[in-house]
């Protein structure tokens, strides 16, 4: 057990991926903000890649106090082995109370792999974040069971404590260019030799066109649209509301859509401001993928169809029928002249 | 290729209840199943095993009555399986448990008289969700890892793994040994053929507990070995009571949802 007073601040891990941030690390600045005030401490930030000391400098304007920046050749692209070695070396350092990561597959990859290494606690995709009156120790909400349960985890006794936190949960806050923050350069490498896994291929499968994970509104289809021709229909829809189309694994399973368009349990989790269920009956897997949006309109012939329970507004009918008229009321509100 | 398969036994997510009146969730009567997330990496594991021979080994840390899920796995191609139970690792969090599964891999191996080659998981479990154990053995072993694989093929003594990232995937290769989390596989799992799986019931499961572990440090197992802690934990309440159109003409309908949207500056 290390002393818990030696420990001090609140970290924020900001991934980058081809020298640009995620979304996530800046949302994570922004919840944090208000705890790190609450607890008259420092929000710092750490960024790690290459080329990214703009992201360093955005990071302020989010809202870190300071920045820790390591900024080298190695760092180009994602490898758990040097990732790990950096942020580690980073903790040992400077020993942060708290240390958020954005709960992506890179994140959910490099956070266990250092809580273990330091021996700490790590608390999994979190959808809630506080602070625990009574102790002052953070209090990490996370769903389980398929999103059935939620728990209130802590981590009294290790420092940091840390947690990797769902994106899209929290909303990024207004960029301040006038805010003033430190950044200091860490002169961290990693030899070749360190890093284990080597980077063979990237396939982009339709790059940004299927970027769920941000879209602001996502239109998905189910079993329920019958067929991959079908699926017209639901982009069509989607082409009117300006939106993503996703779908549930019955879809994929079915081979009417590839994998990448999967929301749910097995697939991405998203968190729009609408999300549009077609013909998706509402399977516990799939509706842990959509607990975070905003709104959710479902259309279904069964009324039963647990997709309801989460809707909050529906059409009970034939999609045949119910998806052309949503097309044809949407598009007389929604001005063609906006992109 | 010898490969060790971590397995769970999880109730099946799919068929849990919320009581309507206590919001708490209904167990009594949900169905065990061996999570499935790691049925995949069973899968890719046997059939690894059938091209490159050696032998599949799987482990599951749980009750007594995990040994059912563990015979499952014999049924679908596992040589050998080993349950961990014992009353120091109850109330284990994700760090005890990959620091007990670590230390049991190591036993496993000295009494298999072998060293694995791979180490592979489900990216998840799906009662816990944390995806956190099988990285957490991979450091506790000091082995590299691959997450969220879509895809494992052994070339030339090296594995080359389909990695599922944000926009597409990546082709990682990686020396082994090595841990590797799967998502889902091109392939589905087999179903276990009547013979096997009369065998499998017959099967003894050898029960791995903390007296069997020899160099396990007791101190960093079960509820106080854990530096997470749950505080609380509740349903959350599913029914919006949100407004359902219902024997309503579709146009109608669709009006009524487009003026709702519109009016909440959604569209």
């Amino acid at each position: 057990m290390n002393q818990l007073n030696e420990y001090k601040n609140m970290w924020v891990y900001i991934e980058t991926e081809g020298g640009k941030p995620k979304s996530v690390g800046y949302e994570l600045l922004s919840a944090a903000r208000p705890l790190a005030d609450r607890k008259c401490c420092e929000l710092v930030a750490v960024v790690i890649g290459h080329q990214v000391e703009s992201v360093a400098a955005e990071a302020v304007g989010y809202g870190a106090d300071r920045v820790l920046l390591i900024d080298a050749p190695e760092f180009a692209s994602y490898t758990t082995d040097a990732f790990a070695n950096a942020l580690v070396a980073l903790v040992e350092k400077y020993r942060p109370e708290t240390l958020m990561i954005g709960a992506t597959n890179n994140g959910r990859d490099l956070a266990p792999r250092v809580a273990a290494r330091i021996k700490t606690g790590l608390t999994a995709d979190c959808t809630e974040i506080g602070i625990d009156e009574e102790t002052g120790n953070m209090a990490w909400t996370r769903p389980t069971f398929g999103g059935n349960l939620m728990a209130v985890i802590m981590c009294p006794d290790h420092r940091p404590q840390m947690g990797t936190v769902r994106p899209g949960v929290f909303r990024k806050g207004a960029f301040d260019a006038s805010r003033r923050g430190e950044i200091v350069r860490e002169d961290f490498r990693v030899f070749p030799d360190e890093i284990r896994t080597k980077l063979i291929e990237r396939v982009q499968e339709v790059a940004d066109a299927v970027n769920l994970e941000e879209a602001e509104i996502i239109v998905a289809g189910g079993r329920g649209v019958g067929s991959a021709d079908n699926f017209r229909l639901i982009h069509e829809l989607a082409e009117v509301l300006g939106a993503k189309v996703g779908c549930s694994r019955a879809v994929v399973d079915a081979g009417w859509l590839s994998h990448i368009h999967q929301v749910g349990q097995s697939g991405k989790t998203v968190t729009p401001r609408l999300y549009v269920a077609v013909g998706i009956s509402g399977a516990i897997q799939h509706l842990a993928g959509i607990a975070g949006a905003e709104k959710v309109l479902a259309v279904n012939k069964d009324p039963e169809a647990p997709i309801f329970s989460v809707a909050d507004v529906g059409i009970v009918g034939d999609l045949n029928e119910v998806v052309p008229a949503l097309i044809t009321a949407f598009r007389k509100r929604t001005n063609p002249a906006k992109p | 290729m010898n490969i060790c398969v971590c397995v769970k036994q999880v109730p099946d997510t799919a068929e849990i209840r919320i009581d309507p009146v206590t919001h708490t969730l209904i167990r009594a009567g949900v169905p065990s199943i061996v999570n499935p997330f790691d049925t995949y990496a069973l899968e890719a594991a046997v059939r690894l095993k059938e091209k490159l021979g050696g032998r599949v080994v799987v482990i599951s840390m749980g009750p007594p009555q995990a040994a059912e899920a563990i015979r499952s796995c014999l049924a679908v191609g596992a040589d050998e399986g080993y349950l961990i139970s014992g009353r120091k690792f109850g109330g284990s969090d994700t760090l005890a448990t990959s620091y007990i599964l670590s230390e049991a891999i190591k036993a496993v191996e000295k009494r298999e008289n072998l060293r694995f080659d791979l180490i592979v998981a489900g990216k998840q479990a799906v009662d816990g969700d944390t995806a956190q154990v099988a990285p957490e053995i991979a450091e506790h072993l000091h082995l590299p890892q691959v997450t969220y694989a879509l895809d494992i093929v052994e070339q030339n003594g090296e594995l080359r793994i389909k990695r599922d990232c944000h926009s597409g995937y990546d082709i990682l290769s990686v020396p082994l040994p090595a841990v590797v989390t799967v998502v889902r596989l091109p392939y589905e799992p087999r179903y276990p053929s009547i013979g096997p799986w009369r065998e499998s019931k017959k099967r003894t499961i050898p029960v791995l507990s903390e007296a069997d572990l020899e160099t396990i440090d007791l101190s960093r197992c079960g509820l106080s070995g854990s530096p997470t802690k749950v505080k609380k934990s509740y349903t959350p309440v599913r029914d919006k009571h949100g407004t359902i159109f219902s024997k309503v003409p579709a146009e109608q309908a669709a009006e009524k949802v487009a003026s709702m949207l519109s009016e909440a500056g959604i569209i």
